[in-house]
């Protein structure tokens, strides 16, 4: 469902261009789950980000199913991101002036594709049914995350973007949350490609992989199996 | 989909803060308002001088006439006619009708030439023709709306010098005209067989140099009709008018842009979200620049309703100014052209896009992953400060190099704009200035979070204070201006009206009859008869005055530069005195020498000294009153002055009334003629003075606007403070003391500015749009007085946020803490 393929980004700095992503590859298939993993500043949102088509790599290739993210102008880009990749950040994630119900929909809305049975299913089953006429200033940071998650699959994405969805969050309503988000996914058969420093949460998801110095850290990855 | 989407998302923000929006649409709103109110009262005057122009034909005719000026002989016209000139006789005139003054134009209906507008309106033919109306039973013509200031319905008969005219209804006439035959203008302007001009058609076919050869050198085809002069004469109220207009559309544009930054502010957190969920910045842009277009849509439409109300209720004064100043006929009345709403809109739209460009395309190429910092925009404020203090002072260095070299009224705006503009770009960086100078001597914990704060702060602001000190600015400048103008004119006016007692008299039989008995009248120890007649100097519509050698003008007659002897030289008619305006037009001064016409030919004058002539478009030239007649029989007289002893007035005042042989004969004492001068003068100004305190009134609502939007976003500085211990009445009150110490500064800041302009107005402006020079007179009082009401408004602004602080319930000062944003 996710092809990254020998994916490189380097940021202009005052000493020069510094090197994030050095030839990244990977794979996430439908229904499957990989966790990103490293320390502060391995790139992990800089990986997302290119996914998503926020910004656009030096080289490599991202495709999303079977349309190639990498290659378009932003309006394509964002075009691509409408339809199939629905993303969570840890934080700011919801419009402010928009209802619940008004930010859980947005997306779906944006692409043409709301469903409103599925809408509230999600819902129901992320338990904000009480909270749809709040506005996001009158939730809990957990509500919060609960309504991001739930506006990236309103849309019955492709994929799914997590960058540290819990990370703002206390132990147990991170728990809540990440079981919340891994049931869903699997509800819709989407692929999910989620950045985290948690070992915790890693260990929930199906694959991990690790990033050091811009690239794939294999015998990271084997001392964390 | 997505735009609508987008859209919709982007007008929830106005939803959840509407206060915000009613700044925005506020600011556009009153922006447009003041603009298109001035622009509607130029529209009613340029039409009523179009109609007026368009009378005799406008473009359509040419018109035939002494080059020099004056009427003539009625003879001259059949001469020419006889010669096949399809010419056609024409008298104007000003006639005092019961209350007021109106325009007479006699014109001769079955020669008129076709593109007359008079003529027009006898297409529609049958009983109502100009020919029959004008020709069988005195009939005159005007618009319904001035019938009904002479007090006659259409049909009905009324008095009028004399003579019974039978009232004529016309629409798209000139206002305040009546239109009559030329037999009827030649009596009720008392000058039988004159003539001011004749028209023709604009493509007569006839050689325009066979006409000195047929009028012995006395008629020539004018290049530019006697029409246009009013248009020409007045441009310079005009421009004064617009100016104002501008100024205030700068001010409201100022609350439209501290409202649309604000609110970009606010929302790049969502433009974030919104292209994380799939919207291309161009359709975010686009969303932007619709949602901005209905907002100048609303507010541009409230604008031309409410600007048309402000016109509606200035209109009067301003007709009544033009009348009185200019002797032009307006009408007061406002016309609903399509241009002008066009027009009017088309301000809001740029204006809008002026208040709101920088954003939608800082929107427009926002990367993705910008950061969603809510106060990224007071971050970079230092820097921005900085670039403006740069800009600041170039703009300053350009005005004053306008100062010192421009010429005309353009380079006198183009150097009061560079000024305005310049002080404004430096305001926040000199309140930024201060306040850091404030901050670095602070003791006490809490007074240097004060002004650290406040300086935090100041970008929010500092737009809303810029727009303050700008109105306040003009307000002392344009103050200054009036008040100095008030006081030198009272002055001039006192010593100008030497006479106790002016008089005229209706007819040249009656005058005579006065001049004869006056004498005899108690109390009267001198009469001073005048003359005076309309002669062209350079293409220059000017009045020639004819004044009797007597020890009153020698010892009262205000002159700003005069030769020894002067009046001497006046006497002998080898010397004139020029009005201030006139000398700077020719470009004469003391010893040159002006030609005028005389009846035996040319008469040179020598400049022998220059009086200032306030408030008067024509130029003046005082000769003396024998020479006059002597080289211009044709003069016509003016008012008599007596002088009379101070106690003895009214005796003489009731003489005059009560002598069955002076019948018709109008005196008017001292007092009086300046008690209407006076009230004529405040009246031109009320409009300005008007423009001035709305100008004012948009400054705060400006103030308004940017504190109620700042309140809400300050709480998160303000929740700490509080957390500490300080409580919320406290913060309340510091809160209230800072917008007031700002409010001050500025006030402080917009003294010098005002000064300036006062200056600029009174020695730039004034002498470029109207020819004289003021003295300057600068009022301390004033300014304080204009002072205290911008501290006032900002009192006034400041009150409602301040309130809603000290009642903030301690939830919403928590909520703070508990989420991050
Ligand atoms: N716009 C930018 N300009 C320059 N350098 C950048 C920029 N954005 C990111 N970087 C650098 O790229 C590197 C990777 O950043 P990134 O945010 O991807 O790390 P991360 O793995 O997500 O870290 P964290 O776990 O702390 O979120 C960092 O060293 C960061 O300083
Ligand atoms: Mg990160």
């Amino acid at each position: 469902m996710l092809r990254v393929e020998t994916l490189s980004k380097s940021y202009a700095t005052p000493q020069g261009p510094a090197t994030v992503l050095d030839g990244v590859s990977l794979e996430v298939g439908a229904g499957r789950t990989l966790a990103l993993m490293g320390e502060s500043g391995s790139g992990k949102s800089t990986l997302l980000h290119l996914v998503a088509g926020l910004d656009a790599p030096d080289e490599g290739r991202v495709f999303v199913g079977d349309a190639e993210m990498t290659g378009r102008d932003d309006a394509g880009r964002a075009a691509l991101r409408r339809e199939r990749v629905g993303l969570v950040f840890q934080q700011f994630n919801l419009v402010a002036s928009l209802t619940v119900a008004d930010n859980l929909a947005f997306q779906a809305r944006l692409a043409g594709r709301e469903d409103g049975v599925w809408t509230a299913r999600l819902t129901e089953r992320l338990g904000l049914a009480a909270l749809t006429g709040r506005y996001p200033e009158q939730l809990s940071g957990g509500q919060q995350q609960r309504v991001a998650i739930g506006r990236a699959l309103a849309l019955r994405p492709a994929l799914v973007l997590a960058d540290e969805p819990t990370g703002a969050l206390d132990e147990t309503t991170a728990e809540t949350v990440m079981t919340l988000m891994l049931e869903l996914v699997a509800e819709t058969g989407c692929a999910l490609l989620m950045a985290t420093h948690s070992a915790r949460c890693a260990a929930r998801l199906g694959e991990r992989l690790v990033l050091r110095g811009g690239r794939v850290d294999a015998a990271a990855m084997r001392a964390a199996e | 989909m997505t735009f609508r989407w987008t859209l919709a998302a982007l007008l929830s923000h106005w939803r959840r803060r509407p206060g915000q929006a009613a700044a925005l649409l506020a600011g556009l709103a009153l922006a447009t308002a003041l603009w298109s109110a001035v622009q509607a009262l130029n529209l009613a005057a340029r039409d009523s001088y179009d109609r007026a122009a368009a009378l005799l034909g406008g473009a359509a005719t040419v018109s035939i006439a002494r080059p020099e000026g004056g009427d003539f002989d009625q003879a001259l016209f059949v001469t020419l006619r006889r010669a096949g000139w399809p010419v056609s006789p024409v008298l104007e005139g000003r006639a005092r009708l019961g209350e007021r003054t109106w325009r007479i134009v006699g014109v001769e209906p079955v020669t008129l030439p076709p593109g007359a507008a008079l003529a027009s309106l006898g297409e529609d033919a049958g009983p109502d023709d100009p020919a029959a109306l004008l020709g069988r039973p005195r009939g005159a013509l005007a618009t319904p709306e001035t019938l009904e200031a002479v007090g006659a319905g259409d049909g009905e008969a009324f008095e009028a010098g004399g003579l019974t005219l039978r009232a004529a209804a016309r629409d798209g006439l000139a206002p305040a005209t009546l239109v009559v035959d030329i037999g009827v203008a030649q009596r009720l302007l008392d000058a039988p067989g004159a003539v001011s001009r004749l028209v023709a058609p604009a493509r007569h076919g006839r050689d325009p140099s066979e006409l000195a050869a047929l009028t012995g050198g006395r008629l020539a085809q004018l290049e530019a009709s006697p029409d246009g002069d009013l248009a020409r004469l007045t441009d310079s109220f005009h421009l004064n008018l617009t100016a104002f207009g501008l100024l205030a559309f700068v001010v409201g544009l100022f609350i439209a842009h501290a409202a649309v930054g604000l609110a970009f502010e606010q929302r790049l957190a969502m433009l974030r979200t919104l292209r994380a969920c799939g919207v291309p910045a161009r359709t975010a842009a686009l969303a932007l620049l619709a949602e901005l277009a209905c907002f100048a849509l609303a507010g541009g439409l409230a604008g031309m309703a409410l600007g048309y109300l402000v016109a509606a209720l200035l209109a009067p004064d301003v007709a009544a100014s033009l009348r009185g100043l200019y002797g032009a006929p307006a009408s007061g009345e406002l016309a609903l052209a399509p241009a002008w709403w066009l027009s009017g809109l088309g301000m809001t739209f740029a204006g809008a896009m002026l208040a709101a460009g920088s954003g939608i395309w800082r929107a427009a190429n926002l990367p993705a992953l910008a950061p969603a910092q809510p106060l990224a925009w007071l971050a970079g404020h230092e820097r921005r400060i900085r670039a403006q203090a740069f800009a600041a002072t170039g703009l300053l260095m350009l005005s004053a190099m306008i100062a010192r070299s421009g010429e005309g009224l353009v380079a006198a705006f183009a150097m009061l704009a560079c000024l305005l503009l310049g002080a404004a770009l430096a305001t926040p960086a000199l309140l930024s200035a201060g306040l850091a100078f404030g901050a670095a001597r602070a003791r006490r914990p809490l007074a240097r979070w004060l002004w650290a704060d406040a300086r935090a702060g100041l970008g929010g602001l500092s737009l809303a204070l810029t727009a303050l000190m700008l109105a306040l600015a003009t307000n002392i400048g344009v103050g200054s201006m009036v008040t100095g103008f008030r006081d030198t004119f009272t002055g001039w006016l006192d010593q100008r009206l030497a006479a106790e007692i002016y008089v005229r008299a209706p007819g040249e039989d009656r005058a005579r009859a006065f001049e004869a008995a006056a004498p005899a009248l108690p109390g009267v120890s001198a009469v001073l008869p005048t003359r005076t007649a309309e002669i062209r100097l350079a293409g220059l519509p000017v009045e020639l005055l004819g004044l009797r050698d007597h020890a009153t003008y020698r010892a009262r007659w205000p002159l700003l530069e005069q030769e020894a002897e002067a009046w001497d030289a006046v006497a002998a008619g080898e010397g004139a005195l020029l009005s201030e305006q006139l000398a700077r037009r020719l470009r004469v001064g003391l010893g040159d020498v002006v030609t005028a016409p005389g009846a035996e030919g040319p008469w040179p004058l020598r400049v022998v000294g220059l009086h200032p002539d306030y408030g008067n478009p024509k130029g003046q030239m005082v000769v003396g009153l024998d020479p006059l007649m002597e080289r211009l029989p044709q003069a016509e007289r003016g008012a008599f002055g007596l002088r009379v002893a101070p106690e003895r007035i009214e005796a003489t005042m009731s003489a005059i009334t009560a002598d069955p042989a002076l019948a018709g004969v109008e005196a008017i004492d001292q007092a009086a003629v300046k008690r209407l001068s006076l009230g004529l003068f405040d009246q031109t100004f009320a409009v300005t003075g008007a423009l001035n305190a709305l100008t004012l009134g948009v400054a705060g609502v400006a103030l308004l606007a940017s504190l109620a939007t700042l309140s809400a976003m300050r709480l998160p500085q303000l929740a700490p403070v509080w957390a500490m211990g300080v409580t919320r009445r406290r913060l309340a009150l510091l809160e209230f003391g800072r917008t007031m110490a700002l409010a001050a500064a500025v006030a402080v800041l917009a003294v010098p500015l005002g000064a300036a302009l006062a200056w600029a107005l009174v020695e730039v402006v004034n002498v470029q749009a109207f020819g004289w020079r003021l003295p300057l007179h600068l009022y301390p009082g004033q300014w304080a007085l204009l002072a205290a009401l911008a501290l006032g408004v900002a009192a006034l602004a400041a009150a409602g946020p301040v309130l809603r602080l000290a009642r903030t319930p301690p939830a919403r000062l928590l909520a703070v803490f508990a989420q991050e944003r």
